[in-house]
């Protein structure tokens, strides 16, 4: 099978992230590595860079990774986690600007055709254009 | 101003435990404009630095900035860990590249105001801890060896805070509230001005 990028979902809940993870894999299938993480360290309404880091880790690909974030704190925090990434890691991996959920499944569908990471992320973000 | 290793020790220990007793009010002030939940994360980010003061006090000072950045960033769980993380990690970088302290204490508070200011893609006027930030910086640059530096950036902080409450946000979730985000302090800014009171008191109780 040949690698597609991953997706990455970060929210600030937990149940939105998981939700979120369930429609990519209903809508797309488990050809895309999906990974997702929402929730602060105390398990709150937040996010953790920490836990971005480790689902940035668990979904890797050699294709790149696309993170789709909801709210302000999900963006800086997942551009936190990338920075504290391996270096080697770091450039192949994108913060998405695009709504969480429809980013996810339009970043996943086109990630299934084999694009690149700068396809997927341009896809996605279509989405927020005017 | 000098900066000896106990010096230091207690400076962070009292930042801490001043941002931690504030942490109602920051979420107050958060509720108010904000989704309430910058007291909780700044007192779960200051909790764990204080978990690590002996670690993090028998570092070197720049390794040591960047100690309480790292585990900032780490624990805090809301976009004031990356900020207020940024600021330490650049201040420890700047001094781990040939700054030194007292002398170069406004490049490398600069170094870290950049650092925020990058991370958060903010300025000041929108209403943020640049706010409180940016204008201690410049006090820092224009008061530096005179003796009434501390009083003055006590003042400064104090001031510049205020001047947050008619602004309007641009920039973070305050911004979703347009021109009702006016009247209100900024919660980051207010934490900012908590740290910078606390490090002066620190030090006048030191000098």
């Amino acid at each position: 099978m040949t690698e597609t990028v991953s997706i990455v979902i970060v929210s600030h809940s937990q149940d939105i992230a998981k939700g979120t993870a369930d429609m990519v894999r209903q809508m797309v299938g488990s050809e895309v590595k999906v990974a997702f993480c929402g929730g602060n360290p105390d398990g709150g309404l937040g996010t953790s860079v920490p836990l971005i880091m480790d689902a940035i880790n668990d979904a890797w690909s050699a294709k790149g990774v696309a993170i789709l974030v909801d709210l302000g704190g999900a963006e800086t925090n997942s551009e936190m986690a990338v920075e504290m990434l391996e270096p080697a890691r770091r450039d192949l991996v994108v913060v998405c600007n695009a709504p969480i959920v429809e980013g996810a499944v339009m970043a996943a569908t086109e990630a299934a055709g084999g694009s690149s990471l700068a396809q997927v992320k341009a896809v996605a973000e279509e989405l927020s254009a005017d | 101003m000098s900066l000896q290793p106990e010096t230091f020790r207690s400076l962070i220990k009292v930042a801490a435990e001043q941002v931690i007793a504030s942490a109602p009010e920051l979420t107050t002030l958060d509720q108010a404009i904000g989704d309430g939940d910058h007291g909780s994360n700044m007192k779960r980010g200051c909790e764990a630095v204080l978990g690590k003061l002996d670690a993090i006090s028998a570092q070197p000072l720049d390794e040591a900035l960047k100690m309480i950045g790292k585990t900032l960033v780490m624990t805090v769980g809301g976009a004031s860990g990356p900020l207020y993380g940024s600021f330490f990690l650049a201040a420890g970088e700047a001094l781990s590249h040939d700054k030194h302290l007292p002398d170069d204490l406004a490049d490398v508070f600069g170094s870290a105001v950049d650092a925020v200011s990058a991370r958060g893609r903010s300025h000041v006027g929108e209403k943020t801890m640049l706010d409180v930030l940016v204008p201690v910086l410049e006090t820092l640059k224009a008061a530096a060896g005179q003796p009434d530096l501390i009083a003055r950036i006590r003042t400064t902080a104090t001031d510049a805070l205020a001047r947050t409450a008619p602004m309007q946000a641009t920039k973070g979730r305050a911004s979703f509230l347009g021109p009702r985000s006016i009247g209100h302090l900024d919660p980051g800014a207010r934490s900012s001005c908590v740290l910078v009171q606390a490090v002066c008191a620190s030090l006048e109780g030191k000098q």
